[in-house]
Order: C-alpha cells, then sequence, then structure tokens
C-alpha cells in the first residue's frame, strides 16, 4: 500500500485508528460525567418539599404584615388598609410593568391589586433582581426617606429596587420585574393556603 | 548521609530538583521589598490547608448544626478559636498580599513575554482563590453567609435561557438550604485546595521555566560569566530563602498581631451580621461581600441602564466578569518598548495612578448603599460608574498609550533602586 513507512506501518490506518479511538473514549468520559453532574441537581426529597402552607390571617390587622416560610423562602402577607390600596393608583406612571403583563404572578391575581381580594397581598418576599427579601417600608412621603412621593412599599437594602403595595417594581431600578405572587387561595375568610390554586384554576 | 543521597539520588532526582530550583536556581540580585508576597502568599496557602484540617475536626456541614459547631470550636475546643481566626483571617491576609503580589507584576511589567504563562496561571489562581474563598464564606451559616451566597448565586439567573436551571443546579434545591452548604463543603475542603495546590505547582514550574523579571524589568539571562550563571543573578538558596525569612517574620508580626488584637478587624474580616444564624426571612440590611470583593461588587452594581438588550442586571454580571477577563490579557494589552515602571514615561503613571485610585474607591463604594451619596457631586452609583470606565480604560486603551509613553532607556544590566544598598 502507497501509505506504508519504511518499517511496513500503515501510517494513515493508524491515524485513523488513534483518532477514532479518542473520540470514542472522549464520548465515554461525557457519559460517565453525566451521572456525577446530574447528582448536582434538586434531589427527589427537595422536590417533594413544595409543601402548601396554611396562614391564620384572622389577627392579621389593616396595615399590618407577617413573613410566613412556604418552600424555604419568604412570603409576605400584607393587610392593606384603604389608603394603601388607593396609593396604588398614584405610583402607576413611576412603575415598569404597571399592568402586570410580565407573567409574574398567576392569571387570577393579574388584575390592579395583583390579589384575589384587594386588602389582602400574598406575594414572594425575594427581590427580583439577585433574591435578597425586601424590607417593608409603609411610611408614606418624605417620612420615609424615599422621596416625597413615596406611597409605602418595599425597599431592597441590597442594591436599591424599589417596589410599591402590589410588589410592582419601579422604573430605573436593578430589578427588571415585578415580584412573585405564588400561588394561593382561601379555605376560608380567616384562612389561606399558599402553594395551591383556588378552585377551577388549573 | 553522602552514601543515603546517593542512593536516592538513583531511584528519585532528589539532587537535580534542590539545585534546579534552589541552590542552582539564578534567580535577580535586586529583588525589593514586592518580591516578598509570592513566598508569603505560599505560606498562607500552607496556613489555610492546616488550620483547615483541624477544623474539619469539629465542623459540622450541615445547615441545622453548622452555625453551632463554629461557635463550639470558639468556646469550647481547646485552642479551637486559634484554628478558626488563622484561618479565617488567613483568608483576608491571602488576598492582602495576591492583591500585592499581583500588584508586582502590574508595576514591574512581570506578565509581559516571556511570561505571559506565568502571568495567566497566576490570574486563574486569583479567580479559583475567589471561588474558595466565597464557599468557604457559606459554611459559617451565618446570616451574612446565607444571603452573600444568595446574591451570588442568583447572578448565574441573569444569564439567558439556561440561567434558572444552573441556579437550581449549583444550589442543589430551589433556594440556599443544607443541599447547598453540604457541597460548598465539598468544593471548599477538597475540589479547591487541590485545584489551587495543583495551580500553585504548574505557576511556579511556569516561572522557573523563564525564570523571575526583576524591578529592572531586563533580562539577566542575556548577560552570562564563561559558566553559564547571569552575572546579575544569585541563587535563590541561600539568598533569598534567608531574605524570604526576613519577610515572614515581619508577615507574622502583623498577621498575629491581628489575630490576637483585632481579630474581626473593626468588622471587615468577621462581619457582626454573621454572627447571627441563617435566617431565610430576613436580610441583612447592610447586605456587603468581604472586601476581597468588594471593587468587582462595585462594577456588578454600577451597571444600572435598563436599555441595554437583556437588561441592566445581564450586563452587570458581564461587566464584573470583564472586569476579570482583562487582567488576563494585560501582556498583550501593553505594548511599551520597556517592562518596569522606572523606565516608564508619565502618560503610563498617570494611568497607572488613576487606576489605583479608581480601584480603591470602587473598593470603598462596595461597603456603600447605591443611592447614598459618600463622596462629593455625585451619588454612590454615579461613582462607580465612573471609576469603572476608569478601571476598564486602564486596560483597554493600554495599546494606544502604553505606545505613546515617552520611555527611558533601559540599561544592560540590573540596578539598585536610590538609597538602596
Amino acid at each position: 500500500m502507497s501509505d506504508m513507512n519504511e518499517n511496513g506501518v500503515d501510517v494513515k490506518r493508524r491515524r485513523f485508528i488513534t483518532m477514532t479511538s479518542s473520540a470514542v473514549g472522549a464520548v465515554g468520559v461525557a457519559a460517565a460525567a453525566v451521572p456525577f453532574v446530574v447528582s448536582m441537581s434538586p434531589s427527589e426529597r427537595a422536590k417533594a418539599a413544595g409543601a402548601p402552607v396554611e396562614v391564620d390571617i384572622s389577627k392579621l390587622e389593616p396595615g399590618q404584615m407577617v413573613r410566613v416560610e412556604w418552600r424555604g423562602k419568604p412570603v409576605f402577607i400584607l393587610n392593606r388598609t384603604k389608603e394603601m390600596e388607593q396609593g396604588l393608583n398614584k405610583v402607576t406612571p413611576e412603575l415598569k410593568d404597571p399592568d402586570s403583563v410580565d407573567p409574574q404572578q398567576p392569571g387570577y391575581a393579574q388584575n390592579e391589586f395583583r390579589s384575589l381580594k384587594p386588602d389582602l397581598l400574598v406575594m414572594v418576599g425575594l427581590c427580583t433582581h439577585l433574591g435578597c427579601a425586601p424590607v417593608d417600608n409603609f411610611e408614606v412621603g418624605a417620612a420615609s426617606g424615599l422621596g416625597d412621593d413615596w406611597q409605602g412599599g418595599f425597599f431592597c437594602p441590597c442594591h436599591g429596587s424599589k417596589f410599591d403595595l402590589a410588589g410592582r417594581v419601579y422604573s430605573g431600578v436593578p430589578a427588571q420585574q415585578n415580584m412573585v405572587i405564588p400561588p394561593y387561595s382561601y379555605i376560608d375568610d380567616n384562612h389561606i393556603l399558599i402553594g395551591v390554586n383556588p378552585e377551577g384554576v388549573a | 548521609m553522602k552514601a543515603f543521597i546517593d542512593w536516592m539520588d538513583e531511584r528519585f532526582p532528589l539532587t537535580k530538583v534542590w539545585e534546579e530550583h534552589l541552590s542552582k536556581y539564578y534567580a535577580p540580585k535586586n529583588f525589593n521589598f514586592w518580591y516578598y508576597f509570592g513566598s508569603l502568599a505560599l505560606l498562607i496557602l500552607v496556613n489555610q490547608i492546616v488550620t483547615g484540617i483541624f477544623l474539619t475536626m469539629h465542623y459540622k456541614p450541615d445547615a441545622a448544626l453548622a452555625f453551632a459547631s463554629v461557635e463550639y470550636i470558639m468556646r469550647d475546643v481547646p485552642w479551637g478559636w486559634l484554628m478558626r481566626y488563622l484561618h479565617a483571617i488567613g483568608a483576608s491576609m491571602f488576598f492582602v498580599v495576591v492583591y500585592l503580589h499581583m500588584f508586582r507584576g502590574l508595576i514591574y511589567g512581570s506578565y509581559r513575554g516571556p511570561r505571559e504563562l506565568v502571568w495567566i496561571i497566576g490570574c486563574i489562581i486569583f479567580v479559583a482563590l475567589m471561588a474558595e474563598a466565597f464557599m468557604g464564606y457559606l459554611l459559617p451559616w451565618g446570616n451574612m453567609s446565607f444571603w452573600g451566597a444568595q446574591v451570588i448565586i442568583s447572578l448565574f439567573g441573569a444569564i439567558p435561557v439556561i440561567g434558572e436551571g444552573l441556579t437550581e443546579w449549583i444550589r442543589g434545591d430551589f433556594v440556599i438550604s443544607d443541599a447547598t452548604l453540604n457541597r460548598f463543603f465539598a468544593f471548599h475542603v477538597i475540589m479547591m485546595p487541590l485545584i489551587l495546590v495543583f495551580l500553585v505547582f504548574l505557576h511556579i514550574v511556569a516561572l522557573h521555566q523563564v525564570g523571575s523579571n526583576n524591578p529592572d524589568g531586563i533580562e539577566i539571562k542575556k548577560n552570562k560569566d564563561e559558566n553559564g550563571i547571569p552575572l546579575d543573578g544569585i541563587p535563590f538558596h541561600p539568598y533569598y530563602t534567608v531574605k524570604d525569612i526576613v519577610g515572614v517574620i515581619v508577615f507574622l508580626m502583623i498577621f498575629l498581631g491581628i489575630v490576637f488584637f483585632a481579630p474581626t478587624f473593626f468588622g471587615l474580616f468577621l462581619e457582626k451580621d454573621n454572627f447571627t444564624p441563617a435566617n431565610a426571612l430576613q436580610t441583612p440590611p447592610h447586605i456587603v461581600p468581604l472586601w476581597y470583593f468588594t471593587p468587582f461588587y462595585s462594577i456588578l452594581r454600577a451597571v444600572v441602564w435598563d436599555f441595554l438588550p437583556g437588561g441592566a442586571k445581564l450586563w452587570g454580571v458581564i461587566a464584573m466578569g470583564l472586569s476579570i477577563v482583562v487582567i488576563f490579557l494585560l501582556p498583550w494589552l501593553d505594548r511599551s518598548p520597556v517592562k518596569s515602571i522606572r523606565y516608564k514615561g508619565w502618560i503610563y503613571k498617570t494611568a497607572l495612578v488613576l487606576f489605583i485610585i479608581a480601584f480603591f474607591i470602587l473598593a470603598y463604594l462596595g461597603f456603600k448603599a447605591p443611592a447614598d451619596t459618600d463622596l462629593f457631586w455625585f451619588d454612590n452609583t454615579r461613582w462607580a460608574q465612573i471609576c469603572m470606565f476608569i478601571y476598564f480604560g486602564f486596560f483597554l486603551l493600554m495599546p494606544i498609550y502604553s505606545k505613546m509613553d515617552p520611555t527611558k532607556p533601559v540599561p544592560d544590566r540590573v540596578t539598585f533602586s536610590k538609597g538602596g544598598h
């Protein structure tokens, strides 16, 4: 054969075998890496840990907020006063997504209040920028320290993002999306269930 | 003894390695103060490994037990407080020494050919060290540990399409949890130390292949005597081993002074919010990274321009990544005919001073709230933006200004600085 060298070695054939066996070896290494890489994904136990949380809201006075834990995340439950509800309209021009077009909430909460009932806000208390828990600041006007037009809302201490009392993000802050409204439903007037949609909603 | 060494040398390159890397490794004779920090970095690496091994004997990588086990080490384990302080303060001192070591390379042009690989391996060590420090910082499971990890892991969420899945894969859960703590422990005590030790080995092998640069930035191998020994070189051992021991003693006085008398270092090395256990419902009111990350953290926060495609968050992450990538590119950005700052002109020196000032302002602003005004004229975000442009300008404009720079002629042989010996 023409590709034989002086030692009778078929160089072309040898190179082909080296290349193909290296390629097969590389595929084998990649396949062996799969179980190791996948083992780092959330475990079955972590996936199963998303049990719904029932919260008694009967003692939550207007203007009060509680934090509960759901799937390891803080959930803010705020009983908005009438003034707070009215304040939501005043800040609309300063918001990035006032109509909640971005699906950061279930369909049943895509309304002016981002909630099932106007008074009660149920919201995952994590900033949509880098996941810090924003602090509540319900003072109105200059007393809040966040400007004369502030109608109350949430301020993220990490990077200065601002949200209104429905968790809608202001323009010109690091966060780009409204805060997340989790699926939730009313068991009765005094109890809500976080993690479960209202009946009749898929 | 001679017989034993001969026996060894037939089976292992003992004398050969000793001579090649120590007793007959010729280093430039004009090393100055700035040349202590390589050996000091090695010393701290050993300190971190030794103290780390002893800490793992008592530490529990479990979300329910971790915080208490650190308190147990501090209060009940004999000398446990010393191990823990040596390790935690050692981490900060590691960055002090590595930053000074990198600065030495910067001013004397040690990154220039033929030492590009030494520089690049060093940059990889810097990145690996940041990863090691970040993962170690989660282990005490304080509230700052928890939320610091939350913010940094969330950065990966900015990557389009795969971001969300990637953050879950890193955490091993939908939130920072026991799974995250446990794997960070594995990475911190096994994977990263192995990688770091291997990289340091490569760094030194690459260095000894080309030989050290020096404050004059000239090649001592160009002038050799009849035996092939550089005229301006002296054997590393005993000359520089002895010199480095002096540096070690001074360093230990400072390091142990902090360990014994100011272990939190005014909240810089151990932050007060980290003396509170991790709380998934409450972010500390002033969340700041440890001091050695603040310059890069400031760059992340400086990008707030919503009009950028993909959003400001993604570009903040990209800017922070690029601020480290540009350091790698330094060997190819510098087009000056001279290596050392001693022979560079006013343009380079001005650029360097601006860069140092910008770097320190960025470091300072990393501790401050973006919307506040802690300096003059502008708020902190605007200052961070100005300094970010200076930071990138120093690197990316270097191909232009380093060529225009009026340099001085470089001598043939090494010199000693004024007032030297």
